[in-house]
């Protein structure tokens, strides 16, 4: 399959690559990885009439910690990122960039595409925002910051301009007393996840939570903020009882679509389970433990 | 918009299996197409086109990539390696020679995906742990459902050369 013919242009700096993308409108798309945009292309859903390559670009793929935040630049490959130091450092974010598609894929796709497509199954979103990160942004004439939390707009919709392009992702390092895990349910290796969801806690003390985070991917247009099972344990004592009521709540609050991927009976059920894991694995790393835990799937859980 | 920005044709230059090719593709060209129709290099299949099967997977700079899902461009400047590349002299990489010894392969369609998912494996991990096999090749899928002889021939591979015997 062909895609539709197109002009192609390499930029060489991220002030160029805005500066083309603002005066050409709707007709031209930026190429990150291109693991969404070029199957897109080859269906003709999408048939930009002009792709600018930023790959070319310098300095758009590296990880800095600087004073306890991590910036990941727009370009970096999820491989790059499961390979990277920060992923023992912040164990979400290595259950999330290990696990996502298959290794072919995850060689190409990068984290400031995945933020920037903002697709309702996309692995990164519940991630980042329940580490409450901030994207930095750059068009042609100005920088700027956008909490996570502000950037998700609609399905497939962000607040970025026109012309205006991801350059990092900053995140802060979580405290000690915290533990966050990332569980996707999937029904094979190279898909999107049929029900995920990331989970950040920091504890009090060994047993009372102090502060949750919890979002669902996949259950809803944007991610899903779980609120009501964030209340469940906050200022609690995260016994297994207390875990499941807020597993339970979280379920309540998906509203998932039935497709492909199955009834949207079956998608809140698993929305309980990924939870319920979530929880688990969050309040054991909080304690300093090692766990590993990846995207699941049949045959591989 | 300005319509002189950019251009439908692409000047690239590519090394494939050690060899340095530079050619004017069209913008839109695909890598696996560049491999099979430009350079005669149809050990690559196309199964699905859709970058779900993994039949296409060549390496680019060492990593695994599906070659339906990539532009021929975005391997400008870079090293490619396909299953034409594998063997040496005439002689069957040991992971080629596994694939014989396990009956690795039915219909035979997926195997150059599955050869260069495992090559890329064993290239930066000579001990990988049988999870480690089973998720490296997690993105090639085989419709013949030989997954148990061919995680065996990768496994055979891989403590082969990790002994030395190769």
């Amino acid at each position: 399959m062909y895609p539709a013919a197109f002009r192609y242009y390499r930029a060489a700096t991220l002030e160029e690559a805005t500066s083309i993308l603002s005066q050409a409108g709707d007709e031209a798309r930026p190429l990150a990885g291109g693991q969404s945009l070029i199957p897109l292309m080859k269906l003709r859903f999408a048939r930009p009439a002009l792709l600018v390559d930023l790959n070319s670009i310098p300095g758009l793929s590296s990880i800095k910690s600087e004073q306890g935040v991590v910036r990941i630049g727009a370009l970096t490959r999820h491989a790059q990122l499961a390979e990277s130091e920060l992923s023992q450092l912040i164990p979400i974010l290595h259950d999330c960039a290990a696990g996502i598609a298959d290794a072919q894929v995850r060689s190409r796709g990068t984290i400031g595409g995945s933020l920037a497509e903002a697709d309702p199954s996309g692995d990164w979103a519940p991630v980042m925002l329940a580490l409450s990160a901030e994207v930095r942004t750059q068009n042609s004439k100005q920088e700027r910051t956008i909490a996570l939390a502000d950037f998700f707009k609609d399905a497939y919709t962000t607040g970025l301009a026109n012309g205006e392009l991801v350059r990092e992702v900053a995140v802060k390092v979580p405290a000690k007393n915290s533990g966050g895990a990332y569980i996707a349910f999937k029904r094979c290796a190279s898909v999107y996840a049929s029900a995920s969801a990331a989970v950040q806690l920091t504890m009090a003390d060994r047993s009372t939570c102090e502060q949750a985070h919890i979002y669902l991917g996949c259950v809803g247009l944007v991610p899903v903020h779980a609120t009501a099972a964030e209340a469940e344990l906050r200022g609690r004592e995260l016994t297994k009882e207390r875990i499941s009521a807020a597993a339970e709540a979280a379920m309540e609050a998906a509203a998932p679509q039935p497709d492909m991927r199955g009834s949207a009976e079956y998608k809140k059920v698993l929305v309980k389970h990924v939870v319920k894991k979530g929880l688990e694995v969050s309040l054991l790393r909080s304690r300093g433990e090692q766990v590993e835990v990846s995207h699941e799937y049949v045959g591989r859980i | 918009m300005n319509t002189s920005v950019g251009s439908e044709r692409v000047q690239i230059r590519i090394t494939v299996n050690e060899q340095v090719h530079e050619r004017e593709v069209e913008a839109r060209q695909l890598l696996v197409d560049l491999l099979r129709e430009t350079l005669g290099l149809t050990g690559t299949h196309i199964g699905c086109d859709t970058s779900y099967c993994g039949a296409c997977t060549v390496l680019l700079n060492g990593q695994p990539v599906k070659s339906c899902t990539l532009f021929a461009f975005q391997a400008h400047e870079a090293d490619v390696k396909t299953v034409e590349g594998l063997s040496h002299n005439g002689d069957m990489h040991p992971l080629q020679k596994a694939f014989v010894q396990c009956h690795g392969l039915q219909c035979g369609y997926c195997t150059p995906g599955v050869l260069m998912s495992s090559y890329a494996l064993l290239s930066k991990n000579k001990r990988p742990t049988d999870d480690q096999i089973r998720k490296a090749l997690a993105g090639n899928t085989c419709r013949c459902t030989g997954y148990q002889n061919i995680f065996k021939a990768v496994r055979s591979a891989a403590d082969t050369l990790a002994a030395g015997k190769q």
